[in-house]
């Protein structure tokens, strides 16, 4: 029995439409609630090359609704857990996982390998990227976004439509939007969202049906009420984007949290259990801590190994002085890790408290 | 006239109702806006966009419908 059986049976797909689904390439940024629902469809519908970009890790409080992962997956890397899962539900398909951040340096490259680009990320300054970005390599974009038990779903720059910037010209102000901290969700609101927007990229791969272009689909499952909202490609917004081309992989995202740095002094933290010690120094940078376990992350190469943060423990960095720890707290809370605080001494300080703190002891 | 307004997610949370029947003699949905403003206060510093009869539109377009719905982006995924 062929796997796609119930595909070719229909006379809207049959065994050309399912050939078509083998030879698409859809990129899902973000593997979270959206994400989740859309790569469980679209591997299993068997499109044949499926990308999927987040640096994040899987926590706990993710199972309630990211419905890839597991306990056993807790504090790996999302793209790469979802692949996991994913080779298993279809090994005749290609999933290739990007464990990194999305940014405007990477974005037009990544974008330009794939057909389809699906929305699934967790903040308005992604958001805007990542629809720029489609403006700018001309990729159709399948949108979805969720607050508390309501979504929106629809499909942007598809075939001369209108973008996400034809609605919501430009990012929300900064204080209105509770950006990095959650704010809960209802868990089976992004499978519903995640699953329309993988129904609307297989109509875009099938050429079928009504792509829900030039429509915003508002749902909410309170009410069980769907409104669907007419909106029109304004091009003053569109070209601004593409006026801006040039310079577009120079700009930097600035996340607009709260930059608490929940500075701590050594003295309160030694007697602490469960804990992660974070050198944040550079390599070559002494004295070296060795009489306490310490993961050694420094500064420079930190966005690239958060996989070596513990999600389970309380995280304390350091570094010379408290300035570039401080620093490193600011990062982790924007890539929304949790329970970081920077020691407020330098190594050297660490190292006199802990051999005092030995003497005691004896 | 009569005009049923729909108030989505963080919109819904100022208004405490996801829709109610207003009743309004003025011309643009700018002067609308004004007279919600008045009504609910923390209105003002929200991000939203307006449709009116389902079609999104500019705050500066005449009114002639009878539904207006006020559309604040969502960032969540």
């Amino acid at each position: 029995m062929n796997r796609y059986n119930r595909h070719i049976i229909l006379s809207e797909i049959g065994q050309t439409g399912q050939d078509r689904i083998s030879n698409a390439k859809v990129l899902v940024i973000g593997a979270g609630g959206l994400g989740c629902p859309v790569l469980q469809y679209l591997t299993a519908a068997g499109v044949g090359t499926i990308g999927i970009i987040d640096f994040d890790v899987v926590e706990l409080s993710n199972l309630q609704r990211q419905v890839l992962f597991g306990t056993a997956t807790l504090g790996k890397n999302k793209a790469k857990a979802a692949k996991e899962r994913l080779d298993d539900l279809n090994d005749s398909i290609s999933i290739i996982a990007y464990a990194e951040k999305l940014t405007h340096q990477n974005a037009i490259h990544l974008f330009n390998r794939y057909d389809i680009i699906v929305d699934g990320t967790d903040n308005f300054e992604t958001r805007y990227l990542v629809n720029d970005a489609c403006i700018i390599a001309n990729k159709p974009l399948v949108f979805g976004a969720i607050y508390k038990f309501e979504g929106q779903v629809s499909v942007f720059n598809y075939n001369n439509g209108p973008t996400y910037r034809c609605i919501f010209p430009n990012p929300p102000k900064k204080d209105t939007i509770p950006n990095c901290s959650e704010i809960g969700v209802l868990g089976v609101l992004p499978g519903i969202i995640g699953s329309m927007q993988a129904n609307e990229v297989l109509k875009i791969i099938l050429n079928l049906g009504d792509v829900l272009s030039g429509k915003l689909l508002c749902y909410n499952s309170q009410t069980s009420k769907t409104s669907i909202l007419k909106i029109n490609r304004n091009e003053k917004s569109i070209n601004s984007v593409l006026k801006d081309k040039g310079s577009f992989c120079k700009k930097e995202i600035n996340f607009n949290c709260e930059f608490d740095a929940g500075e701590v002094s050594i003295t309160s933290i030694l007697s602490k259990e469960n804990i992660q010690f974070i050198d944040v120094r550079e390599t070559h940078e002494q004295p070296k801590i060795e009489t306490i376990k310490v993961t050694q992350i420094p500064l420079s190469e930190l966005e690239n190994n958060l996989d070596k943060i513990d999600s389970e423990k309380e995280k304390y960095l350091f570094c010379q002085s408290g300035i570039r720890s401080k620093k490193a707290v600011s990062i982790l809370k924007a890539f929304k890790i949790e329970n970081c605080f920077s020691i407020k001494e330098g190594a050297i300080d660490l190292i006199n408290h802990i051999k005092e703190q030995n003497k005691i002891s004896l | 006239m009569h005009i049923t307004v729909k108030y989505f997610g963080q919109i819904a949370e100022v208004t405490l109702k996801e829709e109610e029947s207003l009743e309004f003699s003025g011309h643009l949905i700018s002067e609308f806006l004004e007279m919600l403003y008045l009504k609910y206060k923390s209105l003002k510093n929200k991000d939203f966009q307006v449709a009116q009869n389902q079609e999104l539109v500019s705050v500066e377009t005449k009114i002639t419908g009878s539904e207006i719905a006020l559309l604040p982006p969502f960032a969540g995924g």
